[in-house]
C-alpha cells in the first residue's frame, strides 16, 4: 500500500492504495468518477482516456502511483455546473454518440488533441480519433462534430 | 405533423457528454461481491472431477459455485444452455465454475486455486461436417430439452438443433423450365458484437425468496421471464433493473450473466454480486453471429427471370442454440431475398459445434443469408451476359407478388424496386469510366468498381408477441412516458416522445421518457430486438395517448358543459371546436379539475396503450408457408469502390443506403442509424472475423480482432428515404435499425467483381484474400 496525492479536475485527494492500482482504477472505484470508463484495460479501445497535464492517455495503462504530481481531467473535469464545454456542445449539436459509452473517452481525446493543434485537418481529426473505437455512429458525426468545433473556434476565437 | 419528420436530439444528450449516464458497469453497492469465472481451456471435454477446496479456503471468498450445484438451464426458444458447464464443457471458454469474493482481485485469486480435472473428447467443429452420421454429438440429450414445439424442429441423436423446411412450388419442374442453372457456395465465420460495455449483471438474492436485478441487457422482461422459467420462480419475484446500456447490437437479448449472480448470491450469505465481463470474456465466453455456410442452386431463363431455387443453409449455431434456431428460421422465411420466384425450396438447419454459441446479432441471419443470395444474383447475371440491375428489376417483389411464405405483397408492403433504383442512381450505375480514368487505373493498379446489392428483413419475433406503454400527467401538464423496451442509443425513446406529443399536440419538451427500467414499475414489454421497439412501441403510444386523451375529453366535457364530439385539442388545451375560447388547459386536469367552490373531478389522468402483433401465424412444419412478418423494410445498397491490386486492399469511397422506411419520424436520428449500420456492415466486409486453432479462439483481443476505426470510414455515406406508408405502423413508419448493415458485405462484393472480374464467395474480404483472389485469376 502507498500513500499518494492525486489532483483531479482541480481537486486534491489523499488516498491509500495498492502500488499496482490503475489510474482507471483508481478515478472510478476510490473516488467514484465513473465517467471515465473501462473498454478492454489493454489500450486498445480509448474508453478510458484522460488528460494527464493535457495529454490524453490510456487510464487503464498509468500506474495511479505514476499519476502523483500530474494534473489529470476527466470527463466530470469538463463542464463548470450545467455550462457544457463547447465540445461537449457540439457533439450533442451533431448527436456524436448513441449508446455513449465511448464518448466520454472520445471526448477526452478530441479536448487533448484541439489543445495542441487548433486548426487540424479532416485526415488528422480521423487519425486523432483512431485509438477510440466507437461501434454505433460510424464515426461520422465524431468527425463532422470537430469539424464544425474548429470553425467556430476560429471565428469567434472562443474556446472553453 | 410538425414534429414527427423533425430532428430532435436525443432527450438524454446531456447526461451522455458529461459521463452522468450511469452503466451497469458503474454501479456499486453496499456489501456487494464481485465475481470471476473459470473457464474451459478445451473445445469439448468430460468434466471428471472439479476441486473448489482450496479456492473456498481463501480468506474474502464467499461463495464457489460448480454446474453440479445449480443444476439450471436456459434458454429463449431452446432450453438447452447450462448456467455452468454440466458434465461436459461445449467450447473453449465456456464457464465451468464461478467465485464471489468481496474484491475482483481475491476472486481472480481463487479461480487459479480450482482444480479441474477434464477428458478431451473428440470435437467438432465444421457445420456441415456435424451433419455427418459419425460426427460427435454435442448435446446427447437433445431428445429431453424442452423449446417452443411447432416452432422449431431438433432432431435428437443428431446436432441438428432445428431443421426449417419453405416449399414453395415445385424446384424440380421449375429446374426443367431453366435455361441455365448456377450453383454456389458461400461463407461468413462467426463475428463479435462488440458492444463498448462489455456484458454485466449484478444480482441481490433476498432472503424473502426475491431476486433483484441490475443489468446491461435489452430486454428486462426476457430476463425476468427466462430466469423465472430455468429457477421455477414465480416472475413478480424478480426485479430486473436495466440502467444505461453500452451497446448491444443483439448481443444483450435474451439472457446472459444474470442467473449466474443470482446464484451466486445466494451462495453468499445473499449479498449482492457483480459481474463484469473482461473483453476476452466478451469474445470467447459470450455469445457471437452464428456462421454460415451456405448451398444455392439458381434455376434462370435467357430472358433473365428466376425459374428455380434450392438452398440449403448451414447455421454454426455452436455449442448452444437457445437463440440461434430462430436465426435459423428466419434466415430461411427470408432466405431467397426480396424476390418474386415461383419455385423455392429452402433447408436452414440449425448445427451444434464446438465453437462459442451463437445469438442475435443486427441483421438477425439476414445479413448473412443476403451475403449468399445477392453475390449470386450478381453472379446469375454475369453468366446470362446481363446488367445485375436490370437482372434484379426483372425479379424483384413487387405488388401482387406472392412470398415464398406465401405472403401478398401490396402498395403499402414497401418497395423495394424504388430502393434500388434509388440507390444506382445516385451511385452512378451504368456510367463508363472514362479514359483517363482507365488510364489512371492502370498506372496507379488501383482500380475502381461498383456494386448493388437489395435487402429485406421484418421482425424475427413469437406470433404473439406485445408491448405496452403507460402517459401519466405530472402536476405541471407535462408528462412522463413509460415503456420497457430499452434505448441503448439507438434514440427510440426520443422518437417515441415525438410521436406522443404528436399526438397530444405538445410541445416534446414537455414528454419525459422514464430512463430507470425496472419490471416492477413499468409496463411490459417483450425485447428489445429485432427492429420493432419504434414499431410496436409507437403503435402502443398512440394508443395511451388516444386513452389519455379520451379521459380529458370526459373531465372537459362535463366542466365546459359541452358533447365530448365537439372537444378538440390543441395547444395544450381541450377546447370546444366551433369556440376556441372555451377551453381547458392541460394542467386545469392533469390530476383532477377543481371547481371555484372547491369540488373536484376526474382524477389524476393515466394513458394506457397496448399493441399486441397482428395476424401473425406458426408456419406450418413441412412447407413453411404462413405469415411470420408484421413489417418488412425493405433496402437497397449501392458502392463504389477502390482495390489496391498490388496489396488487395479494398477503399470504400462512397456507400448509398436507401430504404423504405414507411415515413420518417426523427429524420437525424433515422440517418445515424444508417451511418452507424452501414460501417458496422463494413466490419464484417473487410475485416471482422473469429478465427479458431483447434476449437481454441485466436480473436480474442483488439489487437487480433479488428472493428473499423475512424480510419476506415468510407468518404461518404449517404442514406436515402423511401416513404411508402405501412398503414398499420406509427405515422406509416417502419423499423430501420438493422437493415443499414444487411447487404453491405454483398454490395462491396459485387463491387469486387466489377472491379476486378473476381468473384469471392467468403467474407472478410482481406486484404490477402482478394490479393491472392486476384494473383489465382492471374
Amino acid at each position: 500500500m502507498k500513500d499518494i496525492i492525486l489532483k483531479v479536475n482541480g481537486r486534491k485527494y489523499n488516498l491509500r492504495i495498492d502500488e499496482s492500482m490503475t489510474l482507471l482504477k483508481v478515478l472510478r472505484e476510490e473516488l467514484e468518477l465513473t465517467g471515465t470508463k473501462e473498454g478492454c484495460g489493454e489500450g486498445e479501445c480509448g474508453a478510458c482516456t484522460v488528460l494527464m497535464d493535457g495529454k490524453a492517455v490510456n487510464s487503464c495503462l498509468v500506474l495511479a502511483c505514476e499519476a502523483e504530481g500530474h494534473d489529470i481531467t476527466t470527463i466530470e473535469g469538463l463542464a463548470d455546473g450545467e455550462l457544457l464545454s463547447d465540445i461537449q456542445e457540439a457533439f450533442i449539436e451533431h448527436q456524436a454518440f448513441q449508446c455513449g459509452f465511448c464518448t466520454p473517452g472520445m471526448i477526452m481525446t478530441i479536448k487533448g488533441f484541439l489543445d495542441e493543434n487548433p486548426n487540424p485537418t479532416e485526415d488528422e481529426i480521423e487519425e486523432a480519433i483512431a485509438g477510440n473505437l466507437c461501434r454505433c455512429t460510424g464515426y461520422k458525426p465524431i468527425v463532422a462534430a470537430v469539424k464544425d468545433l474548429v470553425e467556430r473556434r476560429g471565428n469567434d476565437g472562443y474556446n472553453r | 405533423m410538425d414534429i414527427i419528420g423533425s430532428s430532435v436530439h436525443r432527450i438524454e444528450s446531456v447526461e451522455k457528454v458529461t459521463g452522468e449516464a450511469r452503466y451497469t458497469h458503474d454501479i456499486k453497492m453496499e456489501g456487494m461481491l464481485y465475481a470471476r469465472i473459470l473457464t474451459s481451456p478445451y473445445p469439448h471435454a468430460k468434466i471428471l472431477s472439479i476441486d473448489t477446496s482450496r479456492a473456498k479456503e481463501l480468506p474474502g471468498v464467499f461463495a464457489v459455485l460448480t454446474g453440479e450445484e445449480i443444476p439450471y438451464k436456459v434458454g429463449l426458444y431452446m432450453v438447452d444452455k447450462p448456467v455452468l458447464a454440466q458434465g461436459k464443457a461445449r467450447y473453449q471458454g465456456e464457464p465451468v465454475a464461478a467465485v464471489a469474493a468481496v474484491t475482483e482481485e481475491i476472486a481472480r485469486e481463487a479461480v487459479k486455486l480450482i482444480r479441474v480435472e477434464y477428458e478431451p473428447v473428440q470435437p467438432v467443429f465444421d457445420p456441415v461436417e456435424a451433419l455427418k452420421p459419425d460426427a460427435p454429438l454435442v448435446h446427447e440429450k437433445l431428445g429431453e430439452y424442452s423449446y417452443v414445439k411447432g416452432v422449431f424442429f431438433p432432431e435428437p441423436g443428431t446436432n441438428v438443433a432445428s431443421h426449417i423446411k419453405i416449399r414453395k412450388g415445385n424446384v424440380f419442374e421449375g429446374f426443367a423450365k431453366a435455361d441455365r442453372i448456377i450453383e454456389n457456395d458461400f461463407y461468413l465465420p462467426q463475428v463479435n458484437h462488440v458492444p463498448l460495455e462489455t456484458h454485466s449483471s449484478i444480482a441481490r438474492w433476498g432472503k424473502n425468496g426475491e431476486i433483484e436485478i441490475w443489468t446491461s441487457a435489452q430486454s428486462p422482461f426476457a430476463v425476468r421471464n427466462l430466469l423465472s422459467v430455468s429457477l421455477g420462480i414465480s416472475p413478480a419475484k424478480i426485479r430486473v433493473h436495466v440502467p444505461y446500456v453500452g451497446g448491444g447490437f443483439g448481443g444483450k437479448a435474451g439472457i446472459h450473466l444474470e442467473p449466474l449472480v443470482a446464484c451466486l448470491s445466494k451462495a453468499a450469505d445473499n449479498r449482492p454480486v457483480k459481474i463484469v465481463a473482461t473483453r476476452e470474456e466478451e469474445f470467447n465466453t459470450l455469445p457471437v453471429r452464428q456462421g454460415l455456410k451456405a448451398h444455392i442452386k439458381t434455376g434462370v431463363t435467357k430472358e433473365g427471370r428466376i425459374v428455380a431455387e434450392e438452398i440449403n443453409y448451414y447455421w454454426d449455431a455452436g455449442s448452444y442454440a437457445d437463440y440461434g434456431v430462430n436465426i435459423g428460421r428466419a434466415g430461411a422465411y427470408a432466405g431467397a431475398g426480396p424476390y418474386d420466384i415461383d419455385n423455392v425450396s429452402i433447408d436452414s438447419y440449425t448445427i451444434y459445434t464446438n465453437h462459442v454459441f451463437g445469438t442475435a446479432y443486427r441483421g438477425f441471419g439476414h445479413l448473412e443469408v443476403l451475403w449468399a443470395i445477392e453475390r449470386q444474383m450478381d453472379i446469375a447475371a454475369h453468366e446470362l451476359g446481363m446488367d445485375p440491375y436490370d437482372f434484379r428489376m426483372k425479379n424483384l417483389l413487387r405488388p401482387g407478388s406472392i412470398t415464398i411464405t406465401g405472403e401478398k405483397i401490396n402498395e403499402n408492403t414497401g418497395s423495394v424496386i424504388k430502393c434500388l433504383e434509388a440507390a444506382a442512381k445516385e451511385i452512378g450505375w451504368g456510367k463508363p469510366k472514362t479514359e483517363e480514368e482507365l488510364e489512371e487505373e492502370k498506372n496507379t493498379g488501383r482500380v475502381r468498381g461498383k456494386g448493388l446489392a437489395v435487402l429485406h428483413k421484418a421482425p424475427a419475433m413469437p406470433t404473439n408477441t406485445g408491448c405496452a406503454a403507460i402517459l401519466k400527467f405530472n402536476d405541471d401538464g407535462t408528462i412522463n412516458l413509460l415503456v420497457s423496451g430499452v434505448d441503448y442509443g439507438q434514440g427510440t425513446y426520443t422518437t417515441l416522445a415525438m410521436v406522443a406529443a404528436e399526438q397530444m399536440k405538445m410541445p416534446v419538451e414537455k414528454i419525459k421518457v422514464v430512463y430507470d427500467n425496472d419490471t416492477d414499475m413499468m409496463p411490459y414489454d417483450w425485447q428489445t430486438v429485432a427492429s420493432r421497439f419504434t414499431f410496436m412501441g409507437g403503435n402502443a403510444v398512440i394508443r395511451a395517448a388516444d386513452d389519455l386523451i379520451n379521459q380529458m375529453k370526459d373531465v372537459a366535457s362535463r366542466v365546459l358543459r359541452a358533447p365530448k364530439e365537439e372537444l378538440e385539442i390543441g395547444n395544450e388545451r381541450i377546447y370546444i371546436k366551433h369556440n376556441p375560447d372555451e377551453y381547458l388547459t392541460y394542467r386545469q386536469v392533469a390530476l383532477g379539475y377543481t371547481y371555484p367552490n372547491g369540488n373536484a373531478i376526474g382524477g389524476p389522468l393515466i394513458g394506457r396503450g397496448m399493441y399486441i402483433a397482428q395476424g401473425l401465424t406458426n408456419l406450418d412444419p413441412k412447407t413453411g408457408q404462413g405469415l411470420p412478418a408484421i413489417d418488412w423494410t425493405y433496402g437497397a445498397h449501392g458502392v463504389e469502390i477502390e482495390i489496391d491490386t498490388n496489396t488487395g486492399d479494398i477503399r470504400v469511397l462512397k456507400i448509398v443506403s436507401a430504404f423504405d422506411v414507411g415515413k420518417v419520424l426523427n429524420k437525424e436520428l433515422c440517418e445515424e442509424q444508417v451511418v452507424g449500420g452501414v460501417l458496422q456492415g463494413l466490419g464484417a466486409a473487410i475485416c471482422e472475423q473469429y478465427l479458431y486453432r483447434d476449437g481454441v479462439l485466436l480473436t480474442r483481443t483488439f489487437t487480433d480482432y479488428k472493428v473499423p476505426t475512424s480510419m476506415d470510414v468510407p468518404d461518404e455515406i449517404f442514406p436515402i428515404f423511401i416513404e411508402t406508408p405501412q398503414l398499420d405502423g406509427p405515422f406509416g413508419a417502419r423499423g430501420v435499425a438493422e437493415h443499414p448493415m444487411i447487404s453491405v458485405p454483398s454490395a462491396i462484393g459485387n463491387a469486387v467483381y466489377n472491379a476486378t472480374g473476381v468473384n469471392i464467395y467468403e467474407v472478410p474480404m482481406t486484404p490477402e484474400k482478394v490479393y491472392f483472389a486476384l494473383k489465382n485469376r492471374a
